[in-house]
């Protein structure tokens, strides 16, 4: 049950906007602009970052749905998958890969990302603005995932749910309900 | 040294909101609303939950500028706000914003370690519903900017003095206006 009174039927995030629509309206705006707006990145990529951070943070609701917007996007829900278990043995790109070894250190505590890993998505193709936006979507999904799960929010298991509200998020993104 | 080219002359949270001002905006308003915003908490009790959470997290920027504004709202009490990074439950401060701190630092390690007993607890004390929604989520985005600042190994100057300056403006302004300041007069206008 919610730690607070959160209206029922609402699964996850989505609960917790509804309860204070006057800050659903940046986290959504934030959440556009990262995962959806073009970018250098795809925005399979950037699910796939979301989805990797969320299953480290061991938030369910956050993976589920992102996960499906990450196989909507990639047509693919095996590579959703073997992200979540090994980046390293996932078949993405090399560049991807040492994104993903970012995300996972900023996951960790920003201090651990070091200049080598740095240097790695560098020499692999990584801009700055793509490192840039790794750092943030994965201390985004630190905020999100502790908002999810630190309200106590209701996360139904229902893994064709998860599917269609991932498919709804990759086609319209994040702004509107 | 940053990990990518941040804008130079500025720090933290700052130079790396002046190199993708897209995302400035939302990071600003979320601040705003959370931080400074009309609120049954005071705008120093949200300051102290942020100040905490920062140091928890170890960011010596996060932890400095919000302990600075936290400082500027409470009077200049700046003793306060070292205790309560010390040890809070010990801090001269109402017992329901102890109660509020106890939930941050469980959001801090982590959603799930959030109890209906946490809740109860605060709720014993005075605290509304809204009241808890917004320490976990305050708590929850200093997790994000935190990462953030540390994660781009932003600069962050040792001089206190920077910092309690920079406070007070912000405490006054707030986090919209006092943001716009790295942008181009242009943008400043909007």
């Amino acid at each position: 049950m919610p730690h607070i009174t959160l209206q029922e039927g609402l699964p996850g995030i989505s609960a917790g906007f509804a309860f204070r629509p006057e800050t659903a309206k940046p986290m959504r705006e934030l959440a556009h602009i990262l995962l959806h707006e073009p970018g250098p990145l795809t925005p399979g990529e950037r699910e796939l970052i979301a989805t990797y951070v969320s299953a480290r943070n061991d938030c369910y609701f956050c993976q589920a749905s992102h996960g499906g917007a990450a196989a909507a996007h990639l047509g693919s829900e095996e590579v959703v998958q073997k992200v979540k278990v090994d980046p390293e043995a996932a078949p993405v790109s090399a560049k991807l890969r040492a994104l993903l070894n970012i995300a996972g250190k900023v996951q960790s505590g920003g201090k651990n990302v070091s200049e080598e890993d740095v240097a790695r998505a560098r020499e692999l193709g990584a801009t700055d603005h793509e490192i840039h936006d790794t750092v943030l979507i994965a201390a985004a999904f630190c905020m999100y995932n502790r908002y999810v799960d630190g309200l106590g929010t209701w996360q139904p298991e229902d893994a064709s749910m998860y599917a269609q509200m991932g498919k709804h998020l990759a086609e319209h993104g994040y702004r509107k309900p | 040294m940053p990990h990518i080219a941040l804008p130079e002359g500025l720090n933290g949270i700052r130079s790396a909101m002046a190199f993708r001002p897209e995302v400035a905006q939302p990071l600003s308003e979320l601040a705003e609303v959370l931080l400074h915003g009309p609120h049954s908490l005071t705008a120093g009790e949200r300051e102290l939950i942020a100040t905490y959470v920062s140091s928890l997290n170890g960011c010596y920027y996060c932890q400095m500028s919000h302990g600075a504004i936290a400082a500027a709202h409470l009077d200049g009490n700046e003793e306060l706000v070292r205790c309560v990074k010390e040890d809070f439950r010990r801090a001269e401060i109402s017992d329901k914003l102890k109660a509020l701190l106890e939930i941050a630092a469980k959001v801090q390690r982590g959603g799930r370690n959030v109890t209906a007993e946490d809740a109860a607890n605060a709720r014993r004390y005075g605290a509304t519903d809204l009241e808890i929604h917004d320490t976990v989520l305050i708590a929850a985005f200093f997790c994000m900017c935190n990462r953030y600042v540390d994660g781009l190994a932003t600069t962050q100057p040792g001089d206190e003095a920077l910092y309690r300056e920079r406070g007070k403006q912000v405490a006054c302004e707030g986090y919209v206006s006092a943001g716009k300041t790295y942008q181009p007069p242009a943008a400043r206008t909007r």
